[in-house]
């Protein structure tokens, strides 16, 4: 079900490229020369690459002047005759040659599959920004019109926004085909990626066609070039990332190595929180940001003199349990993570009722989430050392936190386990439910 | 050192003395378009808080116009701020003394986190003096001739040798104020300037779109939309930079949990890593390779999370098996901190910082130049802290009594160079021991008695043990 969208957007893009490459061929280049040097900046483009979160890869150059020659007007003040087919015959021939180039320089092909996607993104969004924007030239509507000035550079503005959105959404739907996050959430991520470096890209593309105008060919490579420092910054951003995640695993490690916590407990709970997550349809950062904060659930506990006996803080009296998750907060809030992860550990054994007994709202979904999966594992923990096998344990775990559903534990987040499967190794693998 | 200062803002001024007399010569002048002028001043000084990850001017006016509640304060980035392309569209745009008036504002009036007033305005005369420069060798060049040809790639030569004199400029009069304030802060290799000047050069890039589009019949947001680029990776940089400060947050967030466990190591780690670069500094390390090394040697005893909390608080001799739980905790330290890949080297030297020169120490047994570098450096800055530091049963013996211990025990038990090393640098920085909090340290907690032989224990009045929280450093 989940695997026609990809495919029908593959087959798209892949009959688009043939259909214009045989009609470039039947008709002949128009302006030879500047489809030329949009193929090699294109090519040169596709080296330079950016790898977002969630395997996701950007290569901000070459789609930049992909769009740009979708919304290329005159050149130099001269009018340029191209078209909206050729076009998507430059994006697609640039891509491949960028492809070839990476492949001569032995560059490591990476991850195929995202590679891929951006390819079949790019061609697609730079079709759509030349159907909006080509027709309207080449046809000399815009100059009857007439579109000059500050106007002409609304509209391609415009065009240039529309051409993002719909670039977002393709971005979703093949997002969601390989992780199985729900669309809403695949399009939050997408959007929100777009105010980062998407933005940069679009408003690139969108300026180089306009400086072409202004002074012909040389605004390419001269123009581009701030592009690479956003990517570089970007690339920065992503190794630091990478610490972020290293260090919060040992700061995870840390309760298990002084003994607080059972060993992998909170890589278990993690995952069920993470399957969880999934289930009840947040989106990539979200989940990011649930990971970190079940990861360091237990931080808290560092500031007891003695362990808890089995790490078992879900048995421990509610005040203790609040006061131990308000220590671990205060810990996290200086590792620099965002700010909702250490709000969500704080806020983890607060009740989740106000006292007039109505659910409380302001509980942040995560720290349901993160409770429901941490009382679910020491439970399975309790229940493997009392000697019950698998099945049992779990059937019995999940009795012992239906006991309290609805009042320390939310009946919505304990459907969700219930449905992923009572949580464990079999619930971490992304399956196709979660894209009902 | 008045005078070099006074001097540069006197130089300064001078740039902005065509605004309001007549210019002597046509590089200088040409009229002042203040529909140019005010537009960049604003957007430089706007962009640049955005780009240092500081709210801007108009956010915070527009905040204290709705009555909300200021910003909190955040730490700024150190080294003012290096947002140029604004500056290089006022230097390609407008003439000399007006270029030099767009980085003014910003400088004067900008983030709130920067420091006094002298620095202010020693940083606004070194932009305007860098953006005079540029102005000029533009003009001379004919570059707004070539501009509004839309000349290429003559244009782009022009602004190119723009940029670079602005560059030379700023980066000498940094030099200047570098050297009078005295502040240490290596400079950086050739990678680090060459990093600089290709960032320039991209900034130089974004500004001649700038004054390119400007020229152009497409309107402002034309021109907002050509500073999209650069100010997003500034801003992303800004919060990079600011991850990078939580790495550190986040091994002060170890230490303070062994700390918690075991509470006479209060401060011990922290001068660890302090004797430990001492030391390295000596030796003549490379600077990156000792800020991995002060990490290493703060976060030496982190593994002691896993040894028992009552093990490390006993006041007394250890069983043979109590011995060997304790022996484990390089062993788990490595093993906390074995995938965190930014602390290279110093994984090793966590793991091995108990080992003897003569090999009878633990974990491997490893022996002479086989006990890796960073590993011979903290056990000398290890046991020398142990002994100079007050413990709960014990006064902290003097510093020269340390050393000569420490002299005796080179060769078997520590690397002699390190020991050299730690001598020659205390004879010239001298050492801050650590004064016991008011009230004696609370918990009463011995050091592991193992690596040096501990010196006798003369018992010591025990005060009325109040329990102080965060006496130390």
């Amino acid at each position: 079900m989940s695997g026609a969208a990809p495919a029908a957007l593959y087959g798209a893009a892949a009959g688009l490229f043939v259909a214009a490459l045989a009609h470039t061929v039947a008709h002949g280049l128009a302006e030879p020369a500047v489809a030329l040097a949009f193929v090699a900046l294109i090519a040169a483009g596709e080296c330079v690459r950016v790898v977002l979160p969630g395997d996701r890869e950007q290569a901000p150059v070459g789609t930049a002047a992909a769009l740009a020659y979708a919304l290329l007007g005159p050149l130099r003040g001269l009018p340029t005759s191209h078209g909206t087919l050729q076009v998507v015959t430059v994006a697609g021939l640039g891509t491949l040659a960028g492809a070839l180039l990476r492949r001569l320089a032995g560059r490591p092909p990476g991850a195929a599959r995202a590679r891929a996607d951006a390819a079949v993104r790019r061609l697609l969004t730079a079709a759509f920004a030349a159907v909006l924007f080509q027709p309207l030239y080449t046809s000399g509507a815009i100059d009857r019109l007439p579109l000059t000035g500050p106007r002409y550079g609304a509209f391609l503005i415009a065009v240039a926004a529309l051409a993002a959105l719909c670039d977002a959404a393709l971005a979703a739907v093949l997002q969601r085909s390989r992780t199985g996050v729900r669309f809403a959430a695949a399009l939050e991520d997408e959007l929100r990626s777009l105010a980062g470096i998407g933005s940069a890209i679009v408003a690139t593309g969108m300026l180089l066609s306009l400086l072409a105008g202004e002074v012909g060919l040389w605004a390419l490579p001269l123009f581009c070039s701030p592009l690479l420092l956003a990517r570089a910054a970007f690339r920065r951003a992503a190794a630091v990332r990478t610490t972020t995640g290293q260090t919060i695993a040992a700061l995870a490690r840390a309760t298990e190595v002084a003994g607080y916590t059972t060993p992998g407990h909170a890589r278990r709970v993690a995952d069920t929180a993470c399957a969880l997550g999934r289930e009840l349809g947040l989106g990539t950062r979200d989940l990011a940001l649930l990971e970190y904060a079940a990861l360091m659930h237990d931080i808290g506990q560092l500031s007891l003199v003695e362990p808890v006996a089995d790490g078992a803080t879900a048995l421990l009296p509610a005040e203790e349990q609040q006061r131990i998750a308000r220590l671990g907060s205060e810990v996290i809030r200086r590792t620099g993570v965002p700010r909702q992860v250490w709000q969500q550990v704080a806020m983890l054994a607060d009740p989740g009722r106000l006292p007039d007994g109505r659910p409380d709202r302001s509980l942040p979904v995560a720290a349901r989430i993160i409770r429901v999966a941490n009382a679910h594992d020491d439970l399975l923990t309790a229940a493997r050392s009392a000697g019950l096998t698998e099945v049992a344990g779990r059937l019995e775990a999940l009795e012992r936190l239906r006991l309290e559903r609805g009042r320390a534990y939310d009946p919505v987040v304990l459907d969700a386990l219930v449905r992923v499967g009572g949580g464990g190794p079999a619930a971490t693998v992304g399956d196709g439910r979660a894209a009902n | 050192m008045a005078v070099c200062v006074a001097g540069v803002l006197l130089a300064g001024l001078l740039c902005l003395l065509p605004l309001v007399a007549p210019a002597p010569a046509d590089w200088l002048g040409g009229p002042v378009d203040l529909r140019r002028l005010a537009p960049l001043a604003l957007l430089h000084l706007c962009l640049e808080s955005l780009a240092d990850g500081m709210p801007t001017p108009c956010s915070r006016l527009w905040r204290r116009l709705a009555g909300r509640a200021p910003h909190p304060d955040q730490p700024g980035r150190r080294g003012g701020s290096s947002f140029f392309p604004v500056l290089f569209a006022g230097v390609l745009m407008l003439p000399p003394a007006a270029a030099a008036l767009v980085a003014v504002p910003a400088a004067l009036f900008g983030n709130a986190a920067r420091p006094g007033p002298v620095r202010r305005l020693w940083n606004a005369a070194q932009l305007a003096l860098a953006a005079f420069a540029g102005a000029v060798v533009f003009h001379l060049l004919g570059g707004p001739r070539l501009l509004l040809g839309s000349r290429f790639p003559a244009a782009a030569l022009g602004a190119l040798a723009a940029v670079l004199v602005f560059c030379l400029v700023n980066g000498v009069l940094v030099g200047i104020v570098r050297r009078l304030s005295g502040s240490g802060e290596p400079i950086g290799g050739p990678r680090a300037l060459w990093a600089c000047l290709v960032a320039a050069l991209l900034h130089g890039a974004a500004g001649l779109m700038v004054a390119v589009l400007w020229q152009g019949p497409y309107g402002a947001l034309a021109v907002l939309l050509a500073l999209l680029p650069l100010s997003i990776s500034a801003w992303v940089s800004a919060q990079t930079h600011r991850e990078q400060a939580a790495h550190r947050a986040t091994v002060q967030a170890l230490v303070q949990a062994v700390e918690i466990k075991d509470a006479y190591t209060r401060g011990h780690s922290e001068r660890v890593g302090r004797a430990s670069v001492l030391i390295a500094r000596q030796l003549g390390m490379a600077e990156d390779r000792i800020r991995t090394l002060h990490f290493a040697g703060t976060l030496h005893d982190v593994g002691k999370l896993a040894v028992a909390t009552e093990l490390l608080r006993r006041n007394g001799p250890l069983s043979e098996a109590e011995r060997h739980a304790v022996e484990v905790h390089p062993v788990a330290g490595h093993e906390l901190v074995r995938d965190l890949a930014f602390l290279g080297e110093a994984r090793d030297g966590i793991l091995h910082h108990h080992e003897r020169l003569d090999g009878r120490g633990y974990p491997d047994g490893l022996a002479g130049s086989r006990i890796p570098e960073f590993a011979r450096i903290i056990s000398v800055a290890d046991a020398f802290d142990s002994m100079t530091s007050t413990r709960s049963y014990r006064r902290g013996r003097p510093v020269d009594e340390a050393v000569a211990e420490l002299g005796r025990c080179a060769g078997s038990q520590f690397d002699p160079v390190m020991v050299g090393a730690l001598v020659s640098a205390l004879d010239q920085h001298g050492w801050q021991v650590e004064p016991p909090p008011p009230g004696g340290w609370d918990g009463e907690v011995p050091d592991i008695p193992l690596g040096v032989p501990e010196p006798a224990r003369r018992s010591r009045g025990r005060g009325a043990a109040v329990p102080t929280r965060g006496g130390s450093s």
